[in-house]
């Protein structure tokens, strides 16, 4: 549609079109319209008043809390957990344990070289070295037990989703109609913030490791679903066919053609998974599951940002090494990998060799003296930087006037606007911003997921969260399409944006907590700057590739009829660019979502808060209503934002 | 050598799951990284406060050093520490402000925790103005004249009101009651943790800017931003039954540790040490400041204050 209308000389068609879309979202409005005047009416003679009505309310602290004590009171001795949960809990546990022994029964040298030779294999030699480098960085920060813990969980964790998602997307792959029902279940799931997740698995399995591996899998499972369903689906019909006339069976079809068709998806889904499974296991040491998370989770009781660093860049270094690796595996796939036979068997040799003699000097651990401290440097820049920046910038005012000033200026008045909309109202404007970008559908999905929010009986902070949220996504935006730009102009700026943005998109969220308090102070300011800090990168990426991606004979054109610069940007690349804007928005959206409950950390309030009280205090009405109010938004939220083609990943 | 593992992994839960005919107990339920290396291992619950990492620190030290285990530590909120401990995911609490629901629950009824005597610390909740703002003006140190300084104590956050700032959600915490219940013209705002908390009044201190504040003690934070407390109407027993009518002042409260029964009972040298660990305001305060201020790692503060300290501990271990 965009595309058409750019495009010189087709001005009389685009016209034409333009009048269609403007009718039919005429239409939709008079019809909404319609609507309202009906109901309005009688809703407002029957429930007056600005937020919910209380009458439409469901009070689910009672069964809830009768369900979470039933749950502690049977754990014991109920045939459902003795025979069924204590399994998945044991199994869980061993599967842990072994990989965690493994792990380290093979020295810090043995797994080192194991996880180069591993990429190597699959990836090359630079993939190799980089891969050596960051686990000897990793000993190096003094965190070599926490990786291995981090790093067995990890393995548990992935296995388990990749064997979910790849039975799921099987299914969905070779049925129309699996496809047809999982399909709405998969695209909730994506939008479902992670913590919506652990307080549930908390209550059943307790705290600890089986808890954070199940909550990873769910997690985690669904774009490996989502994956391996598109690849089998999207298998080339021609290769299908002269399969098919060849007399293959359907078994042999699927075996011979379509898997080994599918083969790039499936490691995509593969990476996508991994990435995923490793923020999960950040987020999952709220719920006490060790390994690095923890080490980030516990710095943060000192206010310790160095020492949160230190346990974060292995989780960064991991990220990018699993992300690059398996990336390049996918990339490479049919090309001969690995160096000859020969080559490989040394190597093999070596590697195995050196973990020998770790083990036979009895050197396993490691070695305590090799530590570098970064910590300290690191706290004194982030004194240095809330010294000096938190207020009396000449001109400029600090950082704390600015987020006050946010805080009374924008942040205050949307909420207050939010919270005075009669209710109705309210879903009126869902309704009609989810129809006009979407279908009738869409539209449909977003008020009812709207006015779950109210039945839930929480309103007033939900639409307190909105406020937040959508003041993060403007601000989000303003500057990820304003660095997107520029990167898609300048490779230089791009070449020195990757790692920045690598780093930023990585990095557990509690690492930045502190530093946005000391800049910010408490409130829902810091909370708003921890949320566009982790959107930004995917805001950014996606606008850079799709600002990139525009034709280049269309802007050649546009060059050729003495176009400047901006009139370039603004009248071809933006325009041709819009399925790709409208998908940064999407992105941005779910993404900020995602860091509400960090907010509630920082004195955002709200619904974020709710969660982390619920989690903190066990206490299953509150978090867990809180939580489903956030899912309510992030659905509402992802239907009035859908664009016409939907992500295949989730961001992060 | 991962794919090998993984074949290992996969056979091995394959097993379980085929031979597993008896039921499998959810109170024994230790972490996947315990007793990795041979020797016995103790699961420690820390809690998010500086406190109670220096207890963790100081008895981790001993365990590993004097007693010769491997001690892991976990962070857990106070109530799902409960749930833990109960589990045996952990072995033991340290500190605890007294959660007289959980009691009742796991030691009395389900006798999966055992009580395991007083750390010799007693906790303080209350709210406190920095001791700058309570020297320029003395009246604020009294509920009653808090009103007075609304204005001054106002933040973007507060809305027209003064700001209480409170702590983390798994703290125990009366305060919106009390502000309603006391008719003080002020808005409590949740930092939602303590580290933002802990942020929030070093800037608040570095500015010299007045603020009323949540705060308990022992704390080390008092070293570094002297605070002087609030009076509230004073505590009697059971005033602060009714959570919706409370009007007073928070308790003293003697900290207690809690042992999760099996380990109290065949924990060997480690359970006889933790029961008999006890020590001072001053002795916890001493390792939390080095945490804390000078930065240390829990066990380098741990090991100094051991150094030093050698009479205290060596009763602990008779």
């Amino acid at each position: 549609m965009a595309a058409v209308t750019a495009t010189v000389g087709h001005t009389g068609v685009s016209a034409l079109l333009r009048s269609a879309t403007r009718h039919r979202a005429l239409a939709k409005i008079l019809l909404l319209a319609v609507a309202a005047a009906v109901l309005v009416p009688v809703l407002d003679s029957r429930w007056a008043g600005g937020t919910w009505p209380h009458a439409l309310t469901v009070d689910l602290a009672g069964p809830l809390g009768r369900t979470s004590d039933w749950i502690i009171d049977n754990r014991d001795s109920h045939p459902l957990f003795l025979y069924f949960f204590g399994y998945v809990s044991n199994a869980v546990v061993l599967c842990v344990r072994a990989v965690y022994l493994v792990l380290l029964a093979a020295g810090w040298a043995g797994v080192t070289v194991a996880a180069g030779l591993v990429a190597w294999r699959a990836a090359g030699i630079r993939l190799a070295l980089g891969t050596t480098a960051a686990f000897l960085a990793c000993g190096l920060l003094g965190m070599w037990v926490p990786t291995l813990q981090t790093l067995a969980l990890m393995v548990v964790a992935v296995l388990a989703s990749v064997a979910l998602g790849a039975l799921l997307g099987l299914a969905a792959g070779l049925s129309d109609r699996t496809y047809r029902a999982l399909r709405p279940v998969l695209d909730t799931m994506q939008v479902l913030p992670a913590f919506a997740y652990l307080l549930p698995v908390v209550l059943v399995f307790g705290i600890g490791v089986p808890a954070a591996v199940l909550a990873t899998v769910v997690y985690a499972a669904p774009p490996m679903a989502r994956l391996t369903a598109l690849g089998l689906r999207d298998a080339d019909t021609g290769v299908m066919e002269a399969v098919t006339s060849l007399g293959a069976t359907a078994r042999q079809r699927l075996l011979t053609a379509r898997l080994p068709l599918a083969r790039k998806e499936l490691l995509l889904g593969l990476n996508q998974t991994i990435m995923m499974a490793l923020s999960m296991a950040v987020i999952a040491s709220v719920i006490g599951a060790g390994g690095l998370g923890d080490r980030v989770y516990q710095a943060l009781a000192s206010v310790d940002v160095g020492a949160a660093l230190a346990a974060g860049i292995p989780i960064v270094l991991l990220a990018v090494v699993l992300d690059r690796v398996t990336g390049a595996a996918g990339e490479r796939l049919g090309t001969r990998t690995g160096g000859t036979a020969l080559v490989r068997a040394y190597a093999l040799a070596a590697a195995v060799a050196v973990a020998l003699a770790g083990r036979l000097t009895g050197r396993l651990d490691w070695p305590g003296t090799w530590t570098v401290h970064i910590a300290e440097p690191v706290n004194r820049v982030v004194g240095w930087m809330t010294d000096h920046l938190y207020s009396g910038v000449p001109h400029l005012g600090g950082t704390a006037d600015w987020a006050g000033h946010f805080t009374t200026w924008v942040l205050d008045p949307l909420r207050d606007g939010f919270q005075s909309l009669p209710w109705w109202s309210v879903l009126l404007i869902v309704a009609a911003l989810a129809w006009l970008i979407g279908t009738w559908r869409t539209a449909l999905t977003a008020v009812l997921a709207m006015a779950a929010i109210g039945v839930l009986g929480v309103w007033k902070p939900s639409l307190d969260t909105l406020s937040q949220v959508l003041a993060a996504v403007a601000v989000t935006l303003v500057l990820g399409f304003a660095t997107g730009v520029a990167a898609a102009r300048s490779e230089r700026v791009e070449r020195l944006l990757r790692p920045v943005l690598d780093v930023f998109q990585t990095m557990p969220q509690f690492v930045y907590l502190i530093p946005v308090v000391a800049l910010f102070g408490v409130g829902r300011a810091p909370a708003v700057a921890a949320a566009v800090v982790y959107a930004l990168p995917a805001v950014v990426r996606i606008t850079t590739q799709g600002l990139r991606a525009v034709d280049p004979a269309a802007l050649e054109a546009a060059r050729s009829l003495g176009a400047t610069g901006a009139q370039q940007l603004r009248q071809v690349q933006l325009p041709l660019a819009r399925p790709a804007l409208l998908l940064a928005v999407n992105q941005g959206v779910v993404l900020v979502l995602a860091v509400v409950i960090i907010g509630g950390l920082v004195g955002g309030g709200a619904l974020g808060y709710d969660v982390v009280f619920g989690l903190a205090q066990g206490d299953l009405a509150t978090g867990l209503v809180a939580g489903a109010a956030i899912v309510c938004l992030g659905l509402m939220l992802d239907r009035v934002t859908q664009p016409t083609r939907r992500a295949t990943k989730k961001g992060a | 050598m991962r794919l090998r593992t993984m074949s290992v992994t996969a056979g091995v839960s394959a097993l379980l799951l085929l031979t597993g005919c008896g039921a499998a107990d959810m109170t024994k339920q230790a972490s996947p990284f315990a007793g990795a290396q041979g020797a016995g291992t103790v699961t420690l619950s820390v809690q998010s406060w500086v406190g109670a990492q220096a207890n963790v620190g100081v008895a981790q030290y001993l365990l590993e050093h004097e007693l010769g285990y491997r001690v892991d530590t976990v962070q857990v909120d106070e109530v799902p520490a409960w749930d833990a401990l109960s589990q045996g995911r952990v072995d033991a609490i340290l500190e605890d402000w007294g959660h007289p629901d959980q009691e009742k629950r796991y030691v009395e009824d389900k006798k999966t925790i055992v009580a395991g005597g007083g750390l010799g610390v007693t906790g303080h909740i209350g709210w406190y103005v920095p001791t700058y703002f309570a020297r320029q003006h003395p009246d604020v140190t009294d509920w009653k004249n808090l009103n007075k300084y609304a204005g001054r104590l106002r933040t973007a956050e507060s809305g027209g009101k003064g700001q209480l700032l409170d702590g983390s959600p798994s703290y125990v915490t009366n305060d919106k009651a009390l502000v309603g219940n006391l008719k003080l013209n002020y808005q409590v705002v949740f930092a939602g943790s303590e580290a933002a908390q802990i942020t929030q009044m070093k800037q608040f201190a570095k500015e010299r800017k007045p603020f009323l504040t949540y705060w308990y003690s022992p704390q080390w934070l008092f070293e570094k931003v002297p605070m002087t407390e609030v009076r509230l109407p004073a505590y009697k027993d059971g005033c602060d039954a009714d959570a919706a009518k409370v009007a007073c002042a928070y308790p003293h409260t003697p900290l207690q540790k809690y042992l999760n029964t099996d380990f109290a009972k065949n924990g060997g040298r480690a359970a006889a040490f933790l029961k008999k660990f006890k020590w001072t305001t001053e002795d916890q305060n001493e390792v939390s400041l080095m945490i804390a201020n000078d930065r240390m790692s829990a066990q380098e503060a741990a090991k100094k204050w051991v150094d030093s300290h050698p009479s205290t501990w060596r009763a602990w271990l008779s």
